[in-house]
């Protein structure tokens, strides 16, 4: 078993054979992780490059320590202070990193589609860390992992993602993922936020959290930014707390527990209260734990195949 | 190597030289000034005429001598046509020619070019040039431009700005631009945003009977898109341009109309069943309304969007498949009047970026023939005489230019097709400065290899 494409792009059109091989290569280096040396050596001699665009720390330093630990040479490159600021097209600096002989890139940008451009572009293997609003697939990938590690399962699992849906490629990866995979998912979000024809991609949709509490197992809570508000999404982020936000009073209203997710960063006691973030059915930190042995499993199968 | 007309201003000897060489030095594809063609068993459609015989034609001096009747012993060419179909020569009402100020995208040289090798024997050109035609030495610099180029053969006729720089804000000298040849008012690539500004447009326009084109669209509503809204602008996470943005400004348009029924109202590439529907309701008001529609918002869907090819990216966008099929039934039904390519050039460098980086655009006059026997013919949603009509007669007529006919005594306009063969598009064939098409590799079925106009012959191949 193989994975069909020599990148990953997106997780839509994934197959659950797929999915599955990533999710199972994830569970043997979550192992490793475990161990007192935790690198070992399947990318040695293997050069990646880290091509982030737009910031982001949790993302990066989650690459980086999966690549690090099969053994890679590893270039991380941050868009201030590069040739980037200066002008240089993205094509350009892919011709560039193609120049020095990298093996695989890493590319986090706010443009949809700029992963599937990289990989027009060059020979590397691309994997995409964010592009736009499009897809997250790793993001994707270690939420699935994290709740079939919780439930035993994906099969049947009913999750719900909260917020921002129309600007979330977490929302997406987690979207075509799940539905792969068989669980059932839904989104709740103010209509200003709920793209046009999502429900065509097999979830339903939700304006009210109470409506959806009691029927679900997990919520996964998106972050909100305040950029929304001021291009005119929603009124004012108190408001948006005060119908959306996530708190204990509100999921206690399901009478079972409900895992809590986030992808991070969090404003806390704005989309999610800080009980809940920090509570005994938040599952956020084991999601970055393994954000690592998930990212391991894909350059693993990348670089190898 | 191409051997072609050098255009400019030949001097009536030199055309003797050039008859007496052509059959040496116009090797593969020929731009020559017979004196006298003979178009042998060409299968004549003629909307004007209500031909639709197969017969020859006479052309003595760029005029029909006769259509028909025996051919004399000699003339100095002959071409048979049979099994090929010779139709008024066809006219693009919606091109950018980029000149002047964009002319690493495409001058009026290669676009009429272009359009030649397309089978337009004419075209309009849009104002969104830098200068933009919002004054008359520019509009009268396009025209003299274009007798310059490719033996003058292609009619340029500029559509001039509505405002002043397209800002929106203050309307541009109407009446001298008329005077200098303009043959409609737009300010396309950007709508006509003010409702006053509109208005007044309207108002002042109807005193020439010009119509306004309106590049329709709530831009309020468009800020920031990149693509149809809908379930594929929500798989790839991309912003949506919202159908109801164009519907709306049609909608308001319409109104305005109504109140000011003495204008003449285009709307530039329509591209959704709303738009039509808002047309259609006008008609029936018998307000001045037409419309056009290009050929890819007839041939492909929001779909193509998916691999994110810059090449997909217009505007309008690709709509829906329903959208789709809205075009060839109102196509088919006579609600859109017209079939214009909106040929929008860029090069690739401004082509290859990101998708929402990327400017909105593709060409189009050299592909158009090919789509619509491809997608409107082959798929009986219009006979060859509608299509003639919509590629020919309605632009004249919309922008009150003179009707072509193949009839004895008229000037000879013409414009050569094969009807039945198939080829594929090959964009680094483009004779159009530019590649930007998401058209490469298709096949497709129909093509024209040449035009009369204007005394000369240009043959293809």
């Amino acid at each position: 078993m193989k994975l069909q494409s020599r990148h990953l792009l997106g997780l839509e059109g994934m197959s659950r054979e797929e999915l599955t091989l990533i999710l199972d290569t994830a569970v043997s280096f979550k192992e490793v992780l475990e161990r007192p040396i935790k690198k070992v050596p399947p990318l040695q001699g293997k050069t990646i490059v880290n091509l982030f665009f737009e910031s982001s720390t949790r993302t990066r330093i989650s690459f980086e320590l999966a690549e690090r630990r099969l053994s890679a040479d590893v270039v991380s490159f941050a868009a201030t202070g590069s040739s980037v600021s200066k002008g240089e097209t993205l094509k350009d600096t892919a011709r560039n990193i193609e120049a020095m002989k990298i093996d695989m890139v890493v590319i986090r940008h706010a443009s949809p589609g700029a992963a599937h451009f990289l990989s027009r572009v060059v020979k590397a293997n691309v994997i995409n860390a964010g592009d736009g609003a499009h897809e997250h697939p790793t993001q994707g990938l270690l939420d699935m992992f994290t709740l079939r590690e919780k439930f035993g399962r994906l099969e049947g699992i009913r999750v719900c993602i909260v917020g921002d849906i129309l600007h979330s490629r977490v929302a997406r990866s987690n979207i075509h993922g799940l539905r792969t995979m068989g669980a059932e998912v839904s989104v709740c979000g103010p209509a200003t936020l709920i793209p046009r024809g999502i429900e065509r991609l097999g979830v339903k949709v939700y304006h009210h959290l109470e409506d959806v509490i009691p029927h679900i197992d997990v919520l996964n809570v998106l972050r909100i930014q305040l950029e929304r508000q001021e291009s005119g999404f929603f009124p004012s982020l108190r408001e948006y707390h005060r119908y959306f936000g996530v708190t204990k009073e509100r999921v206690s209203q399901a009478g079972h527990p409900i895992t809590i997710m986030h992808p991070g960063p969090i404003n806390r006691d704005v989309e999610l209260s800080a009980d809940l973030a920090d509570g005994e059915h938040s599952v956020i930190l084991e999601q970055v734990t393994n954000g690592v042995a998930v990212r391991m499993a894909v350059l693993y199968l990348l670089g190898s195949n | 190597m191409r051997k072609e007309g050098k255009g400019s201003c030949v001097s009536l000897a030199a055309q003797r030289v050039s008859r007496v060489l052509r059959i040496t030095i116009h090797h593969y594809s020929a731009l020559t000034w017979p004196m006298t063609i003979l178009l042998k068993n060409a299968h004549i459609i003629d909307p004007a005429t209500g031909r639709d015989v197969t017969s020859s034609v006479l052309i003595i001096d760029g005029r029909i001598e006769s259509v028909g009747k025996t051919a004399p012993a000699k003339a100095d060419r002959e071409l048979d046509l049979t099994g090929k179909l010779l139709v008024p020569g066809l006219m693009d009402m919606h091109v950018h020619l980029r000149e002047p100020g964009f002319e690493h995208k495409e001058t009026i040289e290669t676009g009429v070019r272009a359009a030649a090798y397309g089978g337009f024997t004419a075209v309009a050109c849009m104002p969104n040039t830098n200068p933009a035609i919002d004054d008359e030495s520019v509009a009268r610099y396009v025209q003299e431009k274009s007798k310059q180029v490719f033996g003058g053969i292609v009619d340029v006729f500029p559509i001039a700005a509505a405002t002043k720089g397209r800002n929106g804000a203050e309307l541009s000298p109407m009446a001298e631009l008329v005077e200098a040849g303009a043959v409609g008012f737009s300010d396309d690539g950007s709508p006509i945003m003010n409702a006053n500004i509109m208005r007044r447009a309207f108002e002042y326009s109807s005193m020439f009977g010009v119509p306004v084109i309106q590049h329709a669209e709530d831009s309020t509503l468009t800020r920031g898109g990149s693509m149809n809204e809908g379930l594929q602008s929500t798989r790839l996470g991309m912003p949506g341009i919202p159908p109801v943005a164009e519907e709306l400004m049609i909608g308001r348009d319409v109104m305005l109309l109504r109140y000011v029924p003495g204008a003449k109202y285009h709307v530039a590439h329509v591209s959704t069943r709303g738009s039509l529907d808002l047309v259609r309701s006008a008609r029936k008001e018998k307000l001045n309304v037409t419309c056009e529609v290009t050929p890819h918002h007839f041939s492909l869907t929001d779909e193509a969007v998916a691999g994110f090819d810059t090449n997909t990216k217009m505007n309008p966008p690709l709509r829906t498949v329903d959208d789709v099929q809205a075009m060839k039934e109102g196509l088919k039904d006579g609600t859109i009047d017209v079939i214009a390519t909106d040929h929008a050039p860029h090069t690739v460098d401004e082509k290859e970026v990101e998708f929402i980086r990327a400017p909105f655009g593709i060409v189009g006059l050299e592909t158009a023939v090919g789509l619509c026997v491809t997608e409107l013919l082959e798929q009986e949603f219009l006979s060859w005489p509608e299509l003639i009509e919509k590629l020919s007669t309605n632009p004249r007529r919309i922008l009150n230019l003179p009707a072509v006919r193949i009839a004895e005594g008229e000037k000879a306009n013409l414009t050569f097709i094969d009807p039945d063969i198939e080829w594929i598009v090959r964009p680094e064939q483009f004779h159009s400065k530019s590649r930007n098409t998401p058209f490469g590799g298709r096949r497709l079925k129909g093509k024209a290899f040449g035009v009369f106009n204007n005394g000369k012959l240009f043959v293809s191949e």
